[in-house]
């Protein structure tokens, strides 16, 4: 078979203050006509530079192909003419981008965007083109096109946007389909009904795709042939398969490794690959991987060869790094108990209603688990949340009169005892993030009960909030935007003490340092500010300021859904080993199952403001009962590859919580055959055995 | 959209009568009155012209009657020291003033927006470097330093430009073209400015994913964006363009309505200061509602906001 495209000693440079430097560094590949290829690595390791190399996309001026050769079709693309190239992108070379919400013009109409490729490589007609526009809306799965292609993008949904994003990029039916991450921002449900429009948009087109990625369940799911990108050039390339079943480097190995799957035992540590990706400008000649391995040596002099080691398995070949037994990894399958081992005896501060006790690790451990025990002795629940109602107003007509609401949290009772972790998940817009804030009290709920160590704060006034406030804090998912970029690290974890009244200058000093070590940062980094810190860096210090005032209760609102893989595993190593040391509870808000259930005792399930279902995490995956959970589940991406999926996607996205349908949400979505039954009925949770309560749905939920 | 007009034009009453209330109390904190001159004029006279602009009620009648007869008889008081009602005089000199801010604006459009546009497609090349600088010396330099530059070096040499004066059409450009630079120079730094945000958004790239042309690139994608901090910038700087300028009509001698901001302060004619001022307040109102209702109109967003509120 020909290939479509073939990549040789690509090489690509930017120009930057410190001097030239090369993100792509001698890669090489084939792609034949109708096959997937995809690209894995983490953050920096040129997934992206590769591919925008490709179509001419680098940014300009600084971004340039500095060498060897681009072929599509037997056509040279590198130095091409730009009216080559404006030829080639959106016609034969389709484009898809990570952002839906970023890639499309917000002051253009959908359909203008999607005819204008079409106007400009097939001359047609506007009203021809708009035609087609419609069809092609049709045909990536949005309902009403004729209505759509009249609207703005902030007027869809992200998964929406994407779909059009894809509707653009496939107008011309393209030879080569680019999509660089094209579901990282979206919901796993969403994830799998976008990665199963692309499949089918290839089998109707034929053409080939280069699916960038660092969500390896993604990988195995929708590509032949895999490369794994790391510092700027190939380490593996291999057959979907093999790779999965026979990685050879140990960069893949790890990759591999680090993320929880559905089916790991829950929490034991995970493994993680130690260290990060270097800057581009310090890298060796040599391994670059043994160079984050901190070897010396030979290894990091002299560019390892690529060989071809089995049929279409290429691996570049360091001595150290192919070694049969190279696990870089630390032990994995271990309970966070046996693996810690923390420097207990170093003495660590903690206050207990205003007194200062600093004690080695184990006496505070027994200190504070002693008031665990205390708690639960009593039987009574750290957090109780009673039938809690979050409505936020919808005002319109002339005087602003209020016309209806947006139940976001409609009805919840959750509660979490003294060092358990309950994990939360649900699709975006489900409410899930807004049952944190109420919890914490960043809003007040309209209705129900929020009881905090047999204390009720739902309607308590801020005043006298801000004591209680050092009993929970919040753990944001974005670090970067969280964190105040103009105060440094050290000033950014004594504040929660400096409100709280917590020790003198000196002390809270001393504890900022604690702390630092504590989630595994430098005490210099104290003297630095957040944004000279990477991702992982960045969610730990809001670790460290949220631990700062020694709270019960953190409330984590996606605390690892915008790092990469093997940071995340880092991030989540760090969080339960805290939970074991300083007995703390945890609420953990995610959307992503196989995490959650790695990190929690118990989970509920959020659908549109309500709690469809919650257990034990482990019999939640294992037994699901109602049929949402069961379409979250199925949804995640199964990891190994030689296991397809056959199911179809959940259909259709969270309906909109200002009109709900009436009777089951959920029913009504995927459109149940008892749907019926369900309407006008009191959708409740019910205790079916101990500790599994399901809502008393008669559509979703078969007894 | 209706209702929103509605309201804007609603705060901008408020904004007028607060506008009101300061610049009644500030006249009357001016030490002296309208009468105070250095020719001897005896109490009696005095007394009977107080009496004749009513100046001689209590201040909190004075504070009330301004507005009520705006409102009842459209008037605006006669002006203390032409002895002509306020509402002829702005009559006579606002056309003049919006002529020529009108022409100042056309100019700085023409002149700022491609400039900055090429600033910005040529970023940090000696285009860019080249009219950055120049637009900084126009913002820099003084209309009472360009104006007369201009007299001196081009109307003293070209034929059938005066010097100064205000009769045929081409006497408007000279005082245009010294009122338009410096608003030539701001346009040209906020077009150079949205421009260059608006270039570095991820749906530019994928319009060039499409394979849009460079120049397409611009016109579709980029200038409508691009051109909504100059559009914010333009509502407020329109209303003081027109409103007249009191250096650029002294130096042209244009008459405008620009003089009568600082002759009715010399002058203590405080029913010509109400006057102009509310005038000028008006203007402001509305040309920040028109600009608005421009950026809603190219940005979808923003309606959407506003219909939400």
């Amino acid at each position: 078979m020909s290939n479509l495209l073939e990549i040789d000693g690509l090489e690509t440079g930017f120009d930057t203050e410190r001097g030239p430097i090369r993100a792509v560094d001698g890669v090489s590949f084939e792609l034949q006509k109708g096959k997937t290829l995809g690209v894995v690595g983490e953050s920096g390791c040129g997934k992206t530079v590769t591919a925008m190399s490709i179509v001419d996309l680098l940014p300009k001026p600084s971004g340039k192909v500095l060498g060897g050769s681009i072929r599509l079709n037997e056509k040279e693309l590198k130095g091409a003419d730009q009216k080559v190239m404006q030829r080639v992108r959106g016609n034969e070379i389709g484009v898809i981008f990570q952002e839906p919400m970023a890639a499309l013009n917000p002051v253009q109409r959908i359909g203008k965007q999607i005819t204008e490729a079409l106007i400009l490589h097939k001359n047609m007609s506007k009203a021809t083109a708009l035609k087609e526009a419609v069809q092609l809306l049709e045909a990536v799965g949005i309902p009403s096109p004729e209505r759509r292609v009249i609207e703005y993008p902030h007027q869809l949904s992200g998964g929406m946007r994407q779909r059009v994003m894809i509707a653009i990029a496939l107008c011309c039916e393209p030879d080569l389909l680019i999509a660089d991450e094209p579901t990282t921002a979206l919901d796993v449900t969403v994830q799998a009904q976008i990665l199963n429009l692309i499949s089918k948009m290839q089998d109707n087109i034929g053409m080939a795709v280069m699916l960038i990625t660092h969500d390896l369940g993604v990988i195995a799911e929708q590509c032949d042939e895999v490369i794994v990108m790391y510092a700027g050039r190939i380490v593996e390339r291999a057959p979907v398969l093999e790779l999965f079943s026979n990685p050879l480097h140990a960069y893949t190995k790890g990759l591999l490794a680090s993320i929880p799957w559905i089916e790991s035992e829950r929490k034991t540590v995970l493994p993680t690959i130690p260290g990060q990706v270097a800057p581009i400008h310090e890298f060796v000649e040599g391994c670059r991987f043994c160079q984050r391995m901190e070897r010396s040596g030979e290894l990091v002099q002299e560019r390892p060869p690529y060989l071809e080691i089995n049929p279409g398995h290429f691996v570049e070949q360091c001595p150290e790094c192919t070694k049969e037994d190279s696990n870089i990894c630390n032990e994995p399958s271990k309970s966070v108990g046996q693996i810690i081992k923390l420097r207990r005896s170093e003495p660590f501060t903690v206050w207990i209603r205003k007194i200062k006790i600093k004690a080695p690790h184990k006496q505070i451990l027994t200190l504070l688990t002693g008031r665990q025990e205390k708690l639960n002795r009593v039987r009574v629940p750290l957090l109780q949340v009673k039938e809690v109602k979050m409505h936020f107003p919808v005002r319109g007509g002339i005087f602003s009169r209020q016309t209806g609401a947006v139940k976001a949290v409609d009805g919840v009772s959750i509660s979490i005892n003294a060092g358990e972790t309950l994990g939360l998940v649900g699709e975006s817009g489900c409410g899930k993030s807004t049952l944190g804030k109420s919890i914490v009290r960043l809003l007040r709920p309209n209705a129900g009960k929020i009881i905090f160590k047999g204390q009720d704060i739902t309607t308590m006034s801020q005043w006298s909030l801000r004591k209680r406030r050092q009993d929970f804090q919040m753990v944001f998912q974005d670090p970067a935007e969280s964190l105040d970029a103009r105060m440094s690290v050290g000033q950014l974890v004594s504040e929660p003490m400096v409100i709280q009244k917590m020790g003198n200058r000196y002390e809270r000093n001393e504890r900022v340092f604690e702390l630092l070590d504590r989630v595994g940062l430098p005490r210099t980094a104290a003297d630095k500010f957040s944004f000279e810190f990477s991702g992982g860096q960045k969610q730990r210090i809001g670790i460290a300021r949220a631990l700062a005032v020694n709270p019960d209760l953190l409330v984590l609102d996606e605390p690892v859904s915008a790092l990469d893989v093997s940071v995340q595993s880092q991030v989540l190593n760090l969080l339960m080993e805290l939970q074991r040391d300083l007995g703390l509870s945890y609420l953990f808000i995610a959307h992503d199952l196989a995490v959650v259930k790695h990190v929690s005792d118990r989970i509920a399930v959020m659908y549109l403001g309500k709690i469809v279902e919650m257990t034990d995490a482990e019999k939640i995956y294992r037994n699901p009962k109602h049929a949402y959970t069961k379409a979250l589940i199925e949804a995640i991406p199964v990891t190994d590859p030689s296991r397809m999926r056959e199911h179809e996607p959940l259909e259709g996205e969270v309906p909109s919580p200002i009109n709900p349908p009436d009777g089951c949400a959920f029913g009504h979505r995927i459109n149940a055959p008892n749907y019926e039954k369900s309407k006008g009925r009191d959708i409740k949770l019910e205790e079916i055995e101990s500790g599994h309560w399901v809502s008393n749905c008669p559509c979703c939920v078969d007894r | 959209m209706i209702r929103f007009i509605i309201n804007r034009l609603l705060q901008g009453l408020l904004v007028l009568f607060a506008l009101y209330t300061i610049t009644f109390f500030l006249a009357k904190a001016m030490p002296g009155e309208p009468f105070t001159t250095e020719k001897n004029i005896s109490e009696e006279a005095k007394a009977y012209q107080r009496a004749l602009y009513g100046l001689d009620k209590s201040m909190l009648e004075q504070y009330l009657r301004y507005p009520i007869n705006i409102v009842t008889e459209g008037s605006f008081a006669v002006s203390t020291s032409k002895g002509r009602p306020v509402r002829d005089i702005i009559a006579q000199s606002f056309p003049n003033s919006l002529i020529l801010g009108l022409s100042a604006l056309g100019i700085a459009i023409c002149i700022g927006v491609p400039l900055g546009v090429i600033s910005a497609m040529r970023k940090n090349s000696w285009v860019d470097w080249g009219s950055m600088s120049i637009a900084m010396i126009g913002i820099c330099v003084p209309a009472f330093t360009v104006g007369p530059l201009l007299q001196i070096y081009i109307a003293a040499h070209l034929p059938g430009l005066k010097v100064a004066g205000w009769g045929s059409p081409i006497d408007i450009i000279l005082p245009a073209l010294t009122l338009g630079l410096t608003t030539a120079a701001y346009l040209a730094r906020l077009t150079r400015g949205g421009m260059l945000e608006i270039l570095s958004q991820d749906f530019i790239r994928t319009a060039r994913a499409k394979g849009v042309p460079s120049n397409k690139l611009i016109t579709r994608h980029a200038l409508r964006g691009g051109l909504l901090p100059a559009i914010a910038f333009i509502g407020p700087s329109f209303a003081a363009l027109i409103s007249g300028s009191f250096i650029v009509e002294t130096i042209f001698q244009v008459p405008g309505m620009g003089q009568h901001f600082v002759n009715a302060v010399i002058a203590r004619d405080e029913f010509l200061l109400l006057g102009v001022a509310l005038f000028f307040g008006f203007l402001i109102v509305i040309m920040n509602l028109a600009a608005d209702i421009l950026t809603g109109i190219l940005d979808p967003r923003v309606r959407l906001d506003s219909n939400q509120k």
